[in-house]
């Protein structure tokens, strides 16, 4: 199938980006790596009147280090992770989850911000970044806000973004050099979208555990009594809890994506402690 | 194996490399999608939404009506028909364009033209269809029922055909000491050649002729059913294939956008186009591979298979296809279930079930990846009933190589080889005894290890005779080709058979290298094109080596004889003195180039002795094997396989492959098909499956749900050949084409039970996908009695 016809417009700055949004009346949408919108232009999934290209904001392609924080440019390819060209907030995570997206040729084009404000519920940034306990900084024609990323997921293939707002840039705060991660995805081949994720992140230094159990319906579920268990108590029983609380958060699973879950979770979990 | 002296020159048996590469591998190939002509227009299909239904009223986009086309527009095109003449077959009627009723999603029911396919796309948007829905047919158990919706109502049942063979199984049924009884299933699925279907057609004043350039596997049946069709005489019908991106078997049938293409191009006389693209193809295009087997077999306590009672039924689809006709699966299932096995008791009972699924086209191995793995589990199931070593039992079932040639219990002649043999070298190469040793000691991560093997028959270049007792609109026969000597000393050959990626334009090139001695590289083979090149069935049945290598062996043997009648002359000396070397004529003390003798034809007929061959330096020959009813190769395959029991996902650590197609005319290009086949086997066995909801919607529109086998899920397969030549074709040639994709279900899922024989759990449909394997695992922890679903 080929796309049906649509205007295009490349956006010189930020402020152009936003204005023809604006003018675009709800039809029109950015586009950057290009790598889901493509494919569902092609098939007439997504009708656009006006496509407009971000892909050369400079702006949007910078790395900030604050206080404790990294800031991404939405524009970072997941093969900038991959190859280490940026630093790793995650303390090789990143580096590790963005070579295990899809395949090169999509890792070379595809962007964070564009993973993340698409929001499949199977993709891999959504569940790495919600273990991170990102802010999204998005721009709009109201001015600048930030949302958290575990708040502003509303469901499947939604971000609490407007029609006309911009996401912008990725806020994280910077694991200690002693944090350790787990980071377990199951899929039936490589390059596959994700049937379960399991992230685990423990931060010693900084009081911080965090276990996230993705790839589900909506979007990712942070186990919060099983991040709590596993500082206080420890390995073991952190991963007892995780049948209970995966059942508990997805109780509309079958027995078998209920296991694959379970999993996913505990095998991240058992990463982080060394197997 | 061994003892041959290593072949020279680039003849049979070298492994050349193959001449088509150059063009393919600069991007130089040319394929429907790259061809240009001005005034061209592309075409759009709007197909059927639904599965089943009344279709009862249409609207042309408007403004555009000129543009759109439905059924009633395309003035005397037939509809496909496919008879057999096998007793009860039901014939169905195929119409390019659907009109009364619409039978599957993706079914075309209008086409629409534009000068580019989006707009084109933009118009079959725009028309509109009214329909009243009909329940669909999907099951094809529960389309044999009784009050079953039917696809074709004027049939009363949903049955192209039942087939019956007889045979004494209840005397051993009442004594045998082992009974094994199991039911199995194939998935639907999806051949993947690189390239699509396509094709583009136009019309030729100066020969008065409709040309297509259409991407076939089959160029002069095509142009025998299109002209039919068509209401043309054949001779004003030219099919000129381009490069064709791989068939499967997918590109051996005449296909509704042919016709609708052809008949625009004929009717505008202008050039029309139409591209598939990869969702049409997953949608309505390339199905194939849905059986259900039950399967009851018989054995002494020592895991000798004394008989087999099976009944087979394969889920057609909505229409028989042609040439092949909706029987040919359920005929080859019935007919190859038996396997390399020695056993004299078989019946099975087959039934050809039509259905709301796009129609059903044979694919690489037909149906034998299904039989394959039917028997193959079976065998092992046997030996598990009987406490045995599965590969131990195999090898002690198998027909014995003393026992060549061998008529098996349906009548099909096995010519040569030695099939234990195979069994035993692939034990050897897998290392059996350390697998096992492997497997008790158990895996630091907690996988389970098993090892599975397969051992199959390949009949390939069936010919005549099996054909012919099917009954269908194509039977081959003898197959042609011409060789000609040129001016300055190469060669032309020309073949009806077409070249799809199997690397024909190299293995032909070698049989007549093998003969004249004159390098590939100054043979040129001219393939497909019904416009100048003899009538050929075409490439598919794995013959193309054995029928157009034999026609090009017994042409360039001819054309050897009339070049030493004239090289003999020239020499002065008698023909029988001559002989040809590296590519130089030898006679007496004397030598010739084979220019010499070329300019003497061409261009001095004044140095031509008296009463010369007035054929010249052409010789046109047929090619029929002496036994036309196959040759057949085997192999045996075995696979180690590693099971995470806790998310069902399969991991292929070791493949060996163990094959045999008599004399390899290139042991690269089989090495080739064998690897490619494997890849497509293990597509079978662990991904590849198009489902559908009980609406009969296809859940399976694009390669993120219909998953193919990539680079990190195969293994390196290992492969050793054996090479028995056949007695009765050729240099002993043999075909090689299917083999590949025919063993790996069995060998893989053999495996993969022997892995996880200590939970309780045992495979029988495919693909085995993780989720498949875990909820049996699971509702085998459970308690749950057997129950495979439990967990879906």
């Amino acid at each position: 199938m080929k796309a049906a016809a649509f205007d295009y417009a490349r956006a010189g700055d930020l402020a152009e980006a936003v204005r023809l949004l604006g003018e675009g009346e709800g039809s029109a949408k950015l586009i950057a790596g290009g790598q889901s919108l493509g494919p569902m232009l092609n098939l007439r999934l997504v009708r656009v009147g006006l496509l407009v290209d971000i892909r050369r904001l400079e702006a949007l392609r910078t790395v900030e280090e604050g206080e404790g924080t990294l800031r991404y440019g939405a524009l970072i390819t997941h093969s900038e992770f991959e190859d280490g060209r940026v630093p790793d907030a995650g303390n090789g995570l990143l580096r590790q989850v963005g070579g295990g997206i899809a395949y090169r040729a999509v890792r070379n084009r595809g962007t964070l911000g564009g993973s993340l404000a698409h929001a499949d519920p199977a993709a891999d940034w959504i569940s790495a970044f919600t273990a991170l306990d990102a802010t999204l900084q998005i721009e709009g024609p109201a001015g600048r806000r930030s949302l958290p990323l575990a708040g502003g997921l509303l469901g499947a293939f939604t971000l609490d973004l407007g029609e006309t707002e911009i996401l912008t840039a990725v806020e994280v705060p910077r694991l200690g050099a002693g944090a350790r991660w787990g980071w377990h995805k199951i899929n039936r081949k490589t390059g596959e979208f994700a049937d379960a994720i399991g992230v685990a992140l423990l931060d010693e230094e900084r009081g911080f555990c965090r276990v996230v159990c993705g790839a589900v319906e909506g979007p990712p579920v942070v186990l919060a009594a099983v991040a709590e268990a596993l500082r206080a108590e420890g390995r073991q029983a952190g991963r007892a809890l995780v049948p209970a609380a995966v059942a508990e958060a997805l109780p509309a699973l079958d027995p078998v994506g209920r296991h694959l879950h379970v999993v996913a979770v505990q095998r991240a979990i058992d990463q982080v402690f060394g197997r | 194996m061994s003892e041959k002296p290593e072949p020279s020159g680039t003849g049979i048996g070298v492994r050349v490399r193959r001449k088509e590469d150059r063009r393919h591998l600069q991007g130089r190939g040319r394929f429907v999608a790259d061809l240009a002509m001005p005034g061209l227009l592309e075409v759009a299909f709007l197909r059927s939404p639904v599965a089943h239904a009344r279709l009862t009223g249409w609207r042309k986009a408007p403004g555009a009506e000129a543009r759109c086309f439905f059924l009633e527009d395309l003035e005397g095109l037939q509809p496909i028909v496919a008879r057999s003449s096998l007793k009860g077959y039901k014939v169905s009627e195929w119409p390019a364009l659907a009109r009364d009723k619409l039978r599957y999603v993706g079914e075309c029911v209008a086409a629409c033209v534009a000068p580019t396919r989006a707009e084109a796309e933009d118009l079959a948007e725009a028309c509109g269809l009214d329909y009243e829905e009909l329940p669909a047919v999907i099951d094809p158990l529960a389309a044999r029922r009784a009050g079953s919706p039917l696809v074709h109502e004027s049939w009363g049942d949903n049955l192209f055909l039942e087939t019956f063979v007889d045979g004494d199984i209840d005397a051993i049924a009442r004594t045998a000491a082992v009974k094994v009884e199991r039911e199995y299933a194939t998935a639907r699925q999806c051949m993947h050649p690189m390239e699509g279907k396509g094709l583009l057609a136009w019309w030729d004043d100066r020969a008065d002729q409709l040309v297509v350039h259409t991407s076939t596997q089959v160029p002069h049946v095509i142009r025998t059913g299109l002209a039919e069709c068509l209401g043309l005489e054949q001779r004003r019908v030219r099919i000129a294939p381009p490069d064709v991106g791989g068939g499967f078997g997918y590109k051996c049938i005449l296909q509704p956008e042919e016709l609708v293409v052809a008949w625009l191009a004929m009717t505008y006389r202008r050039p029309f186009r139409w591209v598939e693209d990869r969702r049409e193809h997953l949608v309505a295009g390339a199905n194939a591979r849905e059986h259900h087997y039950k399967v009851t077999a018989y054995a002494d306590a020592r895991g000798r298979l004394l008989a087999l009672d099976a009944e087979v039924t394969v889920n057609v689809g909505a229409y028989s296809v042609y040439p092949f006709t909706a029987c040919l699966e359920a005929a080859q299932a019935g007919g190859n279930l038996p396997g390399p096995y020695d056993f004299r008791n078989y019946r099975c009972r087959t039934y050809s079930v039509a259905s709301n699924k796009p129609p059903f086209t044979p694919y690489r191995g037909v149906a034998r990846p299904g039989v394959c793995f039917a028997i193959e589990l079976t065998i092992d199931a046997i030996a598990r009933a009987v406490g045995r070593e599965p590969a131990e039992v195999r090898a002690e079932n198998l027909v014995p190589g003393s026992a060549m040639p061998y008529d098996n219990v349906t009548n099909k002649h096995y010519d040569s080889g030695d099939y234990p043999e195979s069994l035993r070298r692939a034990m050897a190469r897998i290392d059996l005894p350390a697998v096992r040793t492997r497997q008790a000691q158990g895996e630091p991560d907690g996988r389970l290890i098993g090892v599975g093997f397969s051992t199959f028959t390949e009949q390939s270049a069936h010919g005549t005779k099996v054909f012919a007792s099917w009954g269908i609109p194509m039977v081959p026969g003898y197959e042609q080709a011409t060789v000609r000597l040129t001016p300055e000393g190469g060669v032309e050959v020309r073949a009806g058979i077409h070249t799809i990626g199997q690397g024909l334009e190299t293995t032909l090139a070698q049989v007549a290298s093998e003969i004249l001695t004159i390098p590939v590289e100054r043979i040129g083979v001219v393939l497909g094109d019904t416009a100048e090149t003899p009538y050929s069935t075409g490439a598919y049945a794995s013959r193309g080596a054995v029928m157009a290598g034999g026609a090009v062996s017994r042409s360039a043997t001819a054309l050897a004889g009339q070049i030493k009648a004239i090289a003999a002359h020239l020499l002065q000396c008698e023909p029988a003195e001559v002989s040809f070397e590296g590519g130089r004529i030898r006679g007496g003390n004397a030598s010739l180039d084979f220019a010499d003798v070329g300019r003497a034809w061409y261009l001095n007929p004044e140095q031509l002795p008296d009463g010369v061959d007035a054929r010249g330096l052409e010789a046109t020959e047929g090619f029929k094997p002496k036994v036309d009813s196959g040759a057949f190769t085997y192999a045996t395959h075995a696979a180690v396989v590693a099971v995470d029991p806790e998310t069902g996902k399969v991991e292929i650590l070791d493949y060996v492959v163990i094959e045999d197609c008599g004399t390899m005319i290139n042991p690269m290009i089989v090495e080739g098909q064998a690897f490619g086949g494997s890849a497509q086997g293990i597509g079978t066995a662990l991904f590849e499956e198009s489902p559908y909801d009980a609406a009969g919607q296809p859940l399976h529109s694009t390669l993120a749900d219909y998953l193919l086998p990539g680079p990190s899920e195969l293994p390196s397969f290992r492969i050793e050949h054996m090479e028995t030549p056949s007695p009765y074709t050729a240099h002993g040639i043999k075909g090689v084409g299917e083999g590949g994709a025919i063993a790996p279900p069995g060998a893989i899922v053999n495996a993969i039970n022997d892995a996880v024989k200590g939970l309780g759990v045992e495979m029988t449909e495919i693909p085995v996908s993780p989720r498949r394997l875990l909820g049996k695992i699971l509702a085998a922890r459970s308690g749950t009695p057997s129950g495979l679903e439990a967990a879906e």
